[in-house]
């Protein structure tokens, strides 16, 4: 019964998620068009006007809003998402070379901040109003109050600059033969200054959530059957505990995608983030409306994922 | 039997409470007794004097060339001078200046429009109820950075536009806060009296409502200006917000971007990226604290 059930229910949030992207996207393009036309770009001494209304009439610049987001509609059902204004090359293809270096980053950074994150949480909760908790919840104040960009700039001064330990910027030395080693030395600041920004947050939901969950009933009768603490934390608590863990893992995925945008450009990191800001800058709607579906996908898959997972974990959660 | 001279944490709470007390007294009362909020009101205020009388306090013009270029801290420059020889203190004061104008009016901006929309979505359910929280979750789900970016794509980039641009993205968690408070208000045995009285939708919205939400929306409206001074800083840093004669906190930490810099100017960077750590370490103890206030009942989290 409750199987059939979840199946009909991920089905329905699919149908409902097509409306929302097309309303997102929509939107983007809405946004992109209104920041100017992309040849504005293009224009300079060297090129005629003739040259540039050519390439309008290339591009079906001269074509209405609608037209032109039909059209666009159209390549993103072919799986091509248009072509750059500015290198002529497929966006989707764009996307999927720059893909791999973000998804290590917000990857490594999300399940680090986790690792630290979630043991740091529920002590603090266990062991509320106690030094390690002041100290716990002191740091994850901070952690939410530094820029991210602050703090790249004081590691790179630090681990870089004064300590010479790590390379300030890139994926890979030059000249060098793109060993793995030399890309995980390249990635330790990148994502060290990603989960620091990220572990904040974490640690105060997970925190919360605990704190909420042992001040449950049916965790003061467990307590009062005299079960011990250990019990009682690690096998009733826990279980809830999950809900919460799977709530902050989606959270952060609108958060990340906006981190990896700053911190790429930070430390130059060849990915999505660096991509994006350079489109942006040379108005190359293509390749932003490519990145902004991306991102609208992921984020709602995010969500869609997350209400899955409560269903799975808790079975009172009615499905309508 | 119970030790009378025991008090329960509810009687205590009953007893100092003086008759008669107005709902945010109460709550000011409560704020008062954490420390560490106070603390942080206290460094927030100073921050907000200093910015303020930024251009008395300042020794030079903050964008006057004054001195050589790039040179460290000494008796003159007291913070040292960029490498166009302008005062770094001078600039520094202006920038928080622009932070803490760009902070309080994005808040004020997009909590305006939150409490608009949710107030409407609240009060008037049924397909404009819909309408709203479709759109809230549409904005909601935009990845944010990205969002901001795009709009700093399109407006000629400067203070203004930055303040119109968080302050138009920012509104959703405040909507989203203020329409619940509304519906489970609205069921609450005194709004229902009122109706029954016969009292105007609107009366019953702005005076009997609206007054019930304020607290929560304060506690909102903290990390609102917090994520705002952050997001104005990134957006600075990144060269797509205030723009260059004005300081502010971000740009001033965005031309530190080149190594040299970096590691041989420390002056030039270090205290603007202090500065908007402090202010907003300080805003977000302030907003635990009136969390707190707002809700004696909840635990710290």
């Amino acid at each position: 019964m409750r199987t059939k059930g979840i199946l009909r229910y991920i089905l329905k949030r699919l149908l409902i998620a097509i409306p929302v992207l097309l309303g997102i996207t929509f939107l983007d393009f809405l946004i992109m068009n209104l920041a100017g036309n992309p040849l504005a770009m293009l224009m300079g001494p060297r090129v005629s006007q003739g040259a540039v209304e050519a390439r309008a009439l290339e591009l079906g610049l001269d074509q209405p809003l609608l037209i032109r987001y039909g059209v666009w509609l159209g390549q993103v059902l072919q799986g091509n998402l248009g072509y750059s204004i500015k290198s002529f090359e497929p966006v989707a293809g764009m996307i999927r070379q720059q893909l791999g270096p973000t998804l290590m980053l917000m990857g490594s950074s999300l399940v680090l901040s986790l690792l630290i994150a979630i043991p740091a949480g529920i002590y603090s909760a266990v062991k509320q109003y106690s030094v390690g908790d002041y100290i716990i919840v002191g740091f994850s104040f901070l952690s939410i109050s530094v820029p991210s960009f602050f703090l790249a700039l004081v590691f790179i001064y630090l681990f870089s600059s004064q300590l010479g330990w790590l390379p300030s910027s890139g994926m890979y030395t030059l000249g060098s033969d793109r060993a793995w080693a030399d890309v995980a030395k390249h990635m330790i600041m990148p994502v060290l200054v990603m989960t620091a920004s990220l572990v904040g947050n974490n640690i105060r939901y997970i925190r919360s959530g605990m704190l909420e969950i042992l001040q449950a009933n049916y965790l003061r009768t467990a307590k009062a059957k005299g079960i011990g603490q250990t019990k009682v934390i690690g096998k009733h608590a826990f279980r809830n505990a999950l809900i919460t863990i799977v709530t902050v893992i989606g959270m952060q995925i609108p958060m990340l995608f906006g981190g990896s945008i700053i911190i790429e450009q930070v430390f130059a990191w060849p990915g999505l983030g660096l991509m994006t800001m350079s489109a942006i800058l040379a108005r190359d709607y293509p390749v932003i409306m490519g990145t902004a579906l991306l991102a609208a996908v992921v984020v709602q898959l995010a969500n869609l994922v997350t209400d899955i997972v409560y269903v799975l974990i808790d079975p009172t959660i009615s499905l309508e | 039997m119970m030790d009378p001279q025991v008090k329960t944490i509810d009687q205590a709470e009953y007893e100092s409470a003086p008759v008669g007390e107005s709902y945010l007294a109460s709550v000011w009362r409560r704020f008062k007794r954490h420390k560490l909020g106070m603390v942080s009101l206290g460094l927030f205020l100073l921050l907000l004097v200093l910015a303020i009388l930024a251009p008395v306090l300042s020794p030079y013009d903050p964008n006057a060339i004054v001195g050589g270029f790039g040179q460290p801290p000494s008796r003159d420059f007291l913070l040292g001078t960029d490498l166009s020889g302008r005062d770094v203190l001078s600039r520094l004061l202006h920038a928080s200046r622009i932070s803490l104008v760009a902070g309080v009016l994005v808040t004020l901006l997009s909590t305006t429009v939150g409490v608009s929309l949710g107030l409407i979505s609240g009060f008037f359910g049924s397909w404009v109820d819909s309408v709203i929280m479709r759109f809230t979750d549409m904005v909601m789900s935009f990845p944010y950075m990205l969002l901001v970016l795009m709009f700093a794509a399109i407006f000629e980039p400067g203070l203004w536009s930055i303040i119109l641009i968080l302050g138009l993205v920012n509104w959703p968690g405040v909507a989203r806060l203020v329409r619940g408070n509304v519906l489970s208000l609205r069921e609450t045995p005194f709004i229902k009296r009122t109706q029954v009285q016969g009292l105007p939708g609107r009366q019953i919205l702005f005076g009997e409502i609206l007054p019930n939400t304020i607290a929560p929306i304060l506690v909102h409206a903290t990390s609102v200006m917090a994520f705002a001074i952050l997001d104005e800083a990134a957006l600075s840093f990144l060269a797509m917000g205030v723009q260059p004669p004005t300081a502010s906190l971000g740009n001033m930490l965005g031309d530190a971007k080149s190594l040299t810099i970096l590691t041989d100017k420390p002056w030039l960077w270090l205290p603007s990226g202090l500065v908007i750590v402090i202010l907003v370490m300080a805003i977000n103890f302030i907003g635990d604290a009136l969390r707190d206030a707002v809700d004696p009942t909840s635990s710290r989290s």
